[in-house]
């Protein structure tokens, strides 16, 4: 197959999804004839006609909650956030209804939300957001990150056809810029499954989505200096994967955990956390945390990179690590 | 025609074009790059914003909200050519600091407007809550908020409406209805017969009037404006107009039928308005052409001020997220 973007594997997954399953369709504005605002749902109404591509009024308590109301009914929704930053006016639907259907009902609600998110485009504060800690603290969500082409269409059709909801994070500063061989088959890729983005033994940079790249350069300046990073690409941060993180940390001895949303309450503290639990004995150095600063994404491209993380700030993480 | 004095009709005639000829700058700015995000036209849309935001009194300490079209609204309230193409450019000195895009910045208590976040129908029962405060400061402001046709279908348009209906606030809602949201036309937007029939939902006063008559927009704005401040509640006017650009400038809007956008050209307010300026006497074409000639002053001066600014210290990246920071002074 010729080289796919990352925005290209989005819109595969869904079309071929749709074309397998007559359940699945999607919901959301701009999503019908426009194609969606970045173009992610291009030609899937020329395909899939306007029942199954579903064009809204700007209303994402009406999205989120139709789509979990046809879910309950064994239909297999995708809901679009037209910026994943508008979840938050359908936060309430979103994790007091969806997200709890299993616990408290037993019932199956499989939705798939997903949107552009994160920063580094100059979006400003409301076109920029990081949303999984937002989620992670209200259980019954599975929330998905990735940041490859290839884990985007593969997590993508396992969200599709996974029996609860899941909210999957796109970024968009990825959608054109990454672009990868991705097999013919029709494979998903397992969610709550990390992967072992490179291998190393002397740190491990934990990280997800547009992060794995600045973790990428990082990796590459410290090896001029013959420090070997493992990488680890979280991919799923509800379920996450455990033991993928502790084993990397039983070898390393060392690790940072590198994320783009604001460090405070972040996904990282939660994983700091079970690594003291659960690996104390095997650190030779302190957890160190690489976040965006506790700030909303500010828009002015100098004050944009400067709230959030960079190579520069991983290094220097590193190399008081390796220092200790 | 209206109670205005002819000095008043070439104050507005000045904001309708300082509106689009600030605009015509962004937009020579955005195509060098040194606009730095979006760009939303307002083109076609010029005439509502200036006239309504032209019937609230500012010395009473009435706000106007505008959406991201209506910089003709927050001009006419004193916002200043600089500070807007600053934000743009995303300036380190200008009123959010770099902080926040567009035109949303202001404060309602000191500028007499204050520019929306981007979750729309948010500030719908935000202004609610500012007319309120006025109340019970015993003032006599009125608010004024536009909303889109699209923004009209969020949960928060409907509880700020219902709100303000219920306390009878001082209150004024301009819907435009300017014919699509980004790509989804007003039809797929609500099933409701007009815009303004929403207001037999919340028991306030509505009406739809033609958006690019100038003079009817501001007498219909103003009777509403001061039946709010003599405590008659709330008035959704929906103002029929069109947007004439694509949603933003990246956008080549070819989900609109050409013959739609030719009907609307020849609709357009400001000309409309003009010619009935020359019509009636009140001003001359060689009068009407040394207010534009004003204008592109201003907005030579300020496209040199914005330009001379500095972009923001990174240094400061950190500051400010609580008042005590002192950051903002
Ligand atoms: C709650 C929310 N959902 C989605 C968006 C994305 N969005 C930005 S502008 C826009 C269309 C707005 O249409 P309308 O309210 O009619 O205003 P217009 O652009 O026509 O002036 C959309 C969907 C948003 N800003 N806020």
């Amino acid at each position: 197959m010729p080289e796919t973007t990352y925005i290209d594997a989005i819109t595969q997954a869904m079309s071929e999804e749709m074309a397998r399953d007559e359940r699945v369709f999607l919901i959301g504005e701009d999503v019908g004839a426009y194609g969606g605002a970045f173009k992610t749902s291009y030609g899937l109404l020329d395909k899939f006609g306007a029942e199954r591509v579903i064009d809204t009024p700007i209303s994402e308590i009406a999205i989120i909650g139709a789509a979990s109301g046809a879910a309950l009914m064994g239909m297999r929704p995708i809901a679009e956030m037209q910026f994943l930053d508008f979840i938050t006016c359908g936060y309430d639907i979103l994790v007091n209804f969806a997200a709890m259907n299993s616990y408290l009902f037993g019932r199956a609600c499989p939705i798939v939300v997903r949107g552009p998110a994160g920063g580094g485009t100059h979006g400003g504060p409301y076109h920029s957001i990081n949303p999984e800690a937002m989620f992670l603290n209200r259980p019954g969500l599975k929330i998905v990150a990735p940041g490859t082409a290839y884990d985007a269409k593969g997590l993508l059709k396992a969200a599709i056809r996974d029996d609860n909801p899941v909210l999957y994070i796109e970024h968009k500063y990825l959608y054109r810029r990454i672009k990868e061989n991705l097999p013919d088959d029709d494979y998903i890729v397992p969610i709550g499954k990390a992967n072992v983005r490179r291998r190393g033994k002397d740190l491990t940079i934990i990280t997800w989505g547009a992060m794995l790249y600045v973790a990428d350069d990082a990796a590459d300046e410290l090896a001029k200096d013959n420090v070997s990073t493992e990488i680890i690409d979280l991919r799923s941060i509800v379920p996450f994967d455990e033991d993928a993180i502790l084993e990397s940390v039983a070898k390393t001895n060392r690790v940072i955990i590198l994320h783009e949303a604001p460090l405070t309450g972040g996904a990282g503290a939660e994983f700091a956390a079970r690594i003291a639990e659960k690996a104390f004995d095997y650190l030779d150095a302190p957890i160190k945390r690489i976040a965006a600063l506790d700030v909303p994404t500010p828009y002015s491209p100098p004050l944009e990179a400067a709230a959030l993380p960079d190579k520069t700030r991983v290094l220097q993480a590193a190399r008081e690590l390796l220092a200790y | 025609m209206s109670e205005l004095s002819n000095e008043q009709l070439l104050d507005i005639d000045y904001y309708l074009r300082l509106t689009r000829t600030l605009e015509e700058r962004l937009v020579a700015l955005f195509r060098q790059a040194k606009v730095i995000g979006g760009l939303y036209r307002s083109l076609g849309q010029e005439g509502e914003s200036v006239a309504a935001a032209y019937a609230l009194d500012y010395k009473q300490g009435d706000v106007v909200q505008p959406l991201i079209r209506n910089i003709g609204a927050i001009l006419v309230a004193g916002a200043k050519p600089a500070d807007i193409i600053k934000q743009y450019m995303a300036k380190g000195d200008g009123p959010t600091r770099g902080r926040e895009l567009n035109i949303h910045f202001g404060h309602p208590a000191r500028d007499g407007f204050i520019g929306q976040i981007s979750m729309l129908g948010d500030m719908i029962p935000v202004m609610a809550g500012i007319a309120l405060a006025g109340r019970m400061q015993k003032r006599k402001l009125v608010t004024l908020a536009f909303i889109g046709d699209g923004g009209s279908s969020t949960g928060a348009f409907w509880e700020g409406m219902n709100f303000a209906s219920v306390q009878k606030l001082p209150m004024v809602v301009i819907v435009e209805n300017n014919g699509y949201a980004y790509s989804t036309p007003t039809s797929k937007q609500t099933a409701a017969r007009t815009l303004a029939d929403k207001s037999y939902a919340f028991g306030c006063a509505g009406v739809t009037i033609d958006g690019n008559d100038v003079l009817g927009v501001y007498d219909t704005t103003k009777r509403a404006i001061e039946n709010a401040r003599s405590g008659g509640g709330v008035t959704l006017i929906e103002v029929m107009t069109f947007r004439m650009k694509g949603h933003a400038e990246h956008d080549n809007q070819a989900y609109v039928p050409k013959e739609l956008i030719a009907e609307w050209a020849e609709k357009d307010a400001v000309v409309r308005f003009e010619n009935l300026l020359v019509e009636r006497g009140v001003a001359t074409r060689e009068q009407l052409d040394a207010i534009q000639q004003r204008v592109k002053k201003e907005v030579d001066d300020a496209t040199d001020e914005a330009d001379r600014s500095p972009m923001p210290d990174p240094a400061h990246a950190g500051k400010g997220l609580f008042i005590e920071d002192g950051y903002w002074g």
